[in-house]
């Protein structure tokens, strides 16, 4: 029964097949299917993407300077990079530059994401597949202070806050009314912490709740709110004064001071709270080195946060840009986005058709006719499903591969790039890490490299806040206040026709946005997204994408209480109304869909 | 940290709340219900005995901005929220339970708290593909909304797609995603608009209900009108630079560093009901206007496809700052009712935004722009 995957999987279908439909404490809705051996082993393993939104098609026709606030839509958690991506995309299609204060506070809102998305992934989306709250109940306050005291010197600390707490807690689970808690796998075996340990843990669940909303103050100051801040083709909309007539209404000393207060702060959770709790509990687990997946062979970023203004090259991008292949850390490739040989999307199992879908398509070229159907093995309805069948069409996720190879992109591709590239600032981080857990350096491919990559990169970007807003004031001081270009803000000024390409580093990996621009309006709008890369359904090779790859060969303790599945898919960070919305200009295929 | 464990009813006599009147909500709310005479005992009885009212959070087509936005209340803390004031039973961005333990939670509430728990909708149901555009537990969401929606005491319309449609709706509308009401027809739906909404209206509307003991009083659109019966202009602190004919003519120019009006950029404040200017963002740091860029009218029905966001308003009415929607609405249309989610409404007041009226000055047009108004 068994088969190999090109890129080097076993698959073997022929045990029992678990369903996990919700997968919850992810955005947007996403369904697996596993089959595990007598052992409860993991033998072969069906992501299905169950939204789909067409955003693409929506904005054909409208005025590309509105496309940023159409597609930052696509997603609110990842808030912002969508729109970040598009204004690029813009500005590459028609030759605009951005002043450098525009891309200063551009960096420093992207940043500010990366620290917020990372923070509240980890403690409000993934901590409960580590954390049993419950467990918490039995903690010894004393004992919970001195563990808290031993990893940091965060003052929250002392017996009587943690007393507190498990007072509160106590009460509001012997209430009956779990809220949020209600049916999680408490007690199950694969939680492996000391009650103290979720103690602190569930502090630190609160504490970020807190917390978190201070951080987007600095989407709220240059961008006027979060989520969904405001964003600018050719520049940012937010002017600078700081000492002249009506500064009070612009972005003043008040407004960088405020700025400023957030970034210490963001810094000081991170380091004081995020990093030793992940260290502390990455402890406990860390025989539990399951979910590598793709990451130890296939792994791609597209780099990000331009050191200099309209520089998107590898010398101006800070985060690390290239694809590892096949575990040859020795080799980094070069991206092209706009060659289109290299990034292709495939919809062999993907609920679209395509006229030949042996072949992928570049997403300048993209062809969508969605062509939703279950494979003849399914079980159930088609608007019941049971079972779905891997070997037919099974996702409205399509599958993206660079050269025809499937990659794994978000934190961890960008730290093994960065590692591979041996830039200290990625490498350093992660050695101290390792040793400080006393695990070798294949340690990282891991569902738990996946957690503990991410938390290294929210304390980079944090530190990288701290550099821009420095280099912001700098530049106020050297009397450079420019925050917007105009000179081609009026569509009279545009050629008949351009396309162009914007990317990001969105906190889950490598964003790009293609653009066809036709008589001032949107002829063609493409976006290739992080979870589209992960969340891939099989390509039409049979190579499978890396959520699949990543639950292989991992035991389940209780088929009835998948822990540990949906433990390694959270640690992706699954996006799935941003994975797939994926259109393409041909939308007018669309009128075949039946209204009911 | 510490905090009581109370029953709805304990909390609401606290807030100084009489019985008479708890009993009237009760009533009301049975009758909303159309429970009859006994279902007021029911419920009366279920929130006496019943800590927290149960809150299923349920998510169609949407982008989870919502969420996100609730999660950033400052006041109250969404902590104390979730902790103490509601049984936040079930929101699939946040709940531990997944696959068949998070199904269970449905069906338990449906039979055991039937007529008592609130539905909480973020996004909206796609119609075309059979409702297979957004499936859920392996089947469309639409059919599990009407579901949880039919035992459930009241609904609320989270943003701007509970409420309206939002971006998967805009045209074309590929996936026919609609607007919850279109769905859910015997239940009262309080919409709370926005795309997201601010977090304090959020859990202003919850609170609301937990200290006043009933449900705030909706504008015929179905809005709370205590955030939403005034446009972003009226309030706006910028309001005094358009009355003195001072504007932003480009993108970071002498006006946009001065902080003048942004009308002429395309600011959509003049036709937008909603809370931004004076409640503000995030702890009221800031709202868009105030950090540079015109309001995009995220709250209003079909703000996707009233041209670009960067087209200014042409004949905006400048009625006075005392008519609020409900009266333009009603002296529009004449149509008097206290229904919930009235449609009539806002097409009215798309009607009276967008085409100049002879009773009321109407401000300077910009012939030059075709896709203006």
């Amino acid at each position: 029964m068994g088969a190999q995957t090109p890129n080097g999987f076993s698959l073997d279908a022929s045990g029992k097949r678990i369903v996990v439909d919700p997968v919850t404490r992810i955005e947007g809705h996403l369904r697996v299917e596993v089959n595990v051996d007598e052992r409860n082993v993991i033998r072969n393993a069906v992501s299905t993407g169950t939204m789909w939104r067409g955003i693409e098609v929506i904005l054909k026709g409208r005025d590309p300077r509105d496309a940023w606030a159409f597609t930052e839509r696509i997603c609110g958690v990842c808030t912002g990079t969508h729109a970040l991506t598009s204004v690029r995309a813009v500005e590459n299609a028609l030759g605009i530059s951005i002043p450098e204060n525009a891309n200063t506070i551009r960096n420093l809102m992207q940043l500010a994401l990366q620290v917020h998305d990372h923070l509240v992934h980890f403690y409000h989306l993934h901590a409960l597949d580590w954390v049993d709250v419950v467990s918490a109940l039995k903690a010894d306050p004393k004992a919970t202070s001195a563990l808290a005291q031993s990893i940091s010197r965060w003052p929250m600390s002392s017996p009587g806050y943690f007393k507190d707490l498990q007072t509160r807690l106590g009460k509001f689970v012997e209430s009956g009314q779990l809220g949020p808690f209600k049916n999680g796998y408490w007690g199950h075996p694969a939680y492996k912490l000391p009650p103290e340990a979720n103690l602190l843990a569930v502090a630190h669940y609160l504490e970020a709740l807190d917390f978190q909303k201070e951080i987007v103050k600095i989407h709220t100051i240059y961008g006027g709110k979060n989520p969904h801040p405001n964003w600018l083709v050719g520049g940012v909309p937010c002017s600078i004064n700081v000492d002249g007539t009506g500064a009070v209404g612009a972005i003043n000393i008040e407004r960088l001071n405020l700025v400023s207060s957030v970034i210490d702060r963001a810094l000081e959770f991170v380091e004081q709270v995020y990093l030793p709790d992940v260290v502390a509990i990455g402890g406990f687990y860390k025989d539990w080195l399951y979910g590598g997946g793709l990451s130890s062979k296939s792994v791609m970023s597209y780099g990000d946060i331009p050191e200099y203004a309209n520089d998107y090259t590898d010398k101006s991008l800070l985060l690390p840009r290239g694809v590892i292949l096949n575990g040859n850390l020795k080799e980094i490739h070069e991206i092209d986005l706009n060659a289109p040989d290299q990034i292709q999307e495939f919809v062999a199992h993907s609920w679209y058709t395509y006229p030949d879908e042996t072949v992928g398509l570049h997403p300048y070229d993209g062809v969508t006719e969605p062509n939703y159907q279950l494979g003849p093995k399914s079980k159930g309805s088609k608007t019941d499903i049971q079972s779905i069948d891997e070997s037919a069409k099974y996702s409205w996720i399509k599958s993206p591969r660079w050269k025809g190879n499937a990659v794994e992109v978000g934190p961890l591709a960008r730290y093994i790039i960065g590692y591979a590239q041996g830039k200290a600032e990625f490498k350093e981080p992660t050695d101290k890490l390792l040793s400080d857990l006393g695990l070798p350096l294949t340690a990282l491919f891991s569902t738990l490299g996946r957690t503990a990559a991410r938390a290294l990169e929210c304390q980079w970007a944090a530190h990288k806040m701290r550099y821009f807003q420095d280099k912001l004031i700098g530049s106020i001081k050297a009397g450079n206040l420019s925050t917007a270009n105009v000179d081609k803000w009026d569509p009279t000024t545009w050629p008949k026709e351009a396309k162009g390409v914007g990317f990001t580093e969105a906190p889950r990996g490598a964003l790009g946005h293609w653009i066809r621009i036709k008589d001032t309006k949107i002829d063609n709008y493409q976006c290739v997204v992080p979870t589209t890369w992960n969340g891939s359904p099989r390509d039409p090779k049979g190579n499978i994408g890396a959520f699949e790859a990543s639950l292989l060969d991992t035991p389940v303790a209780d088929p009835n209480q998948p822990l540990e599945i949906i433990r390694t898919l959270h640690s992706f960070d699954p996006c799935l109304a941003c994975s797939t919305h994926v259109m393409s200009p041909d939308g007018q295929e669309m009128a075949k869909v039946t209204v009911r | 940290m510490s905090a009581q464990i109370e029953t709805f009813y304990e909390l609401i006599r606290r807030q100084g709340i009489t019985r008479r009147s708890f009993v009237k909500f009760c009533s009301l709310t049975a009758a909303s219900l159309g429970l009859g005479p006994t279902g007021a005992a029911s419920v009366a009885q279920a929130l006496e005995t019943k800590p927290r009212v149960p809150v299923i959070w349920m998510h169609g087509l949407e982008c989870t901005c919502c969420t996100e936005s609730f999660i950033r209340s400052a006041h109250p803390l969404a902590k104390d929220v979730v902790l103490s004031m509601i049984s936040l039973d079930y929101n699939d961005t946040i709940m531990a339970a997944a696959g068949h333990q998070a199904e269970a939670i449905l069906q338990e509430t449906r039979q055991k708290y039937k007529g008592q728990y609130i539905l909480a909708v973020e996004g909206n149901p796609p119609l075309n593909e059979d409702g297979m555009f957004c499936i859920d537990g392996g089947r469309p969401f639409v059919e599990r909304l009407t579901e949880m929606a039919s035992d459930a005491m009241a609904v609320v319309a989270w943003g701007t797609c509970a409420s309206w449609g939002c971006v998967q709706a805009a045209k074309p509308n590929p996936t026919h995603a609609v607007p919850i009401d279109k769905v859910i027809r015997n239940k009262p739906i309080v919409k709370v608009p926005g795309c997201p909404p601010i977090a304090e209206v959020m859990t202003g509307v919850i609170t609301f209900v937990t200290m006043f003991g009933r449900l705030p009083d909706l504008d015929r659109q179905g809005r709370p009108k205590m955030f939403y019966s005034q446009r972003i202009h009226d309030k706006c602190y910028r309001r005094p630079h358009f009355d003195a004919g001072q504007f932003v003519e480009e993108w970071d120019d002498d006006g946009a560093r001065k902080g003048f009006c942004l009308y002429k950029m395309g600011c959509k404040g003049p036709t937008t009901y909603n809370a931004c200017s004076t409640t503000r963002w995030n702890g009221g740091v800031s709202f868009p206007i105030q950090s540079g860029h015109g309001c995009i009218g995220c709250s209003e029905d079909g703000f996707w496809d009233k041209g670009s966001f960067y087209d200014r308003l042409t004949g905006i009415n400048a009625f006075g700052v005392e008519r609020n929607a409900d009266q333009i609405g009603l002296a529009a249309v004449g149509v008097v009712g206290a229904g919930i989610a009235v449609h009539a409404g806002i097409t009215a007041v798309r009607q009276l935004t967008t085409k100049p009226r002879d009773n009321i000055k109407t401000i300077s047009s910009d012939p030059t722009n075709p896709n203006a108004g």
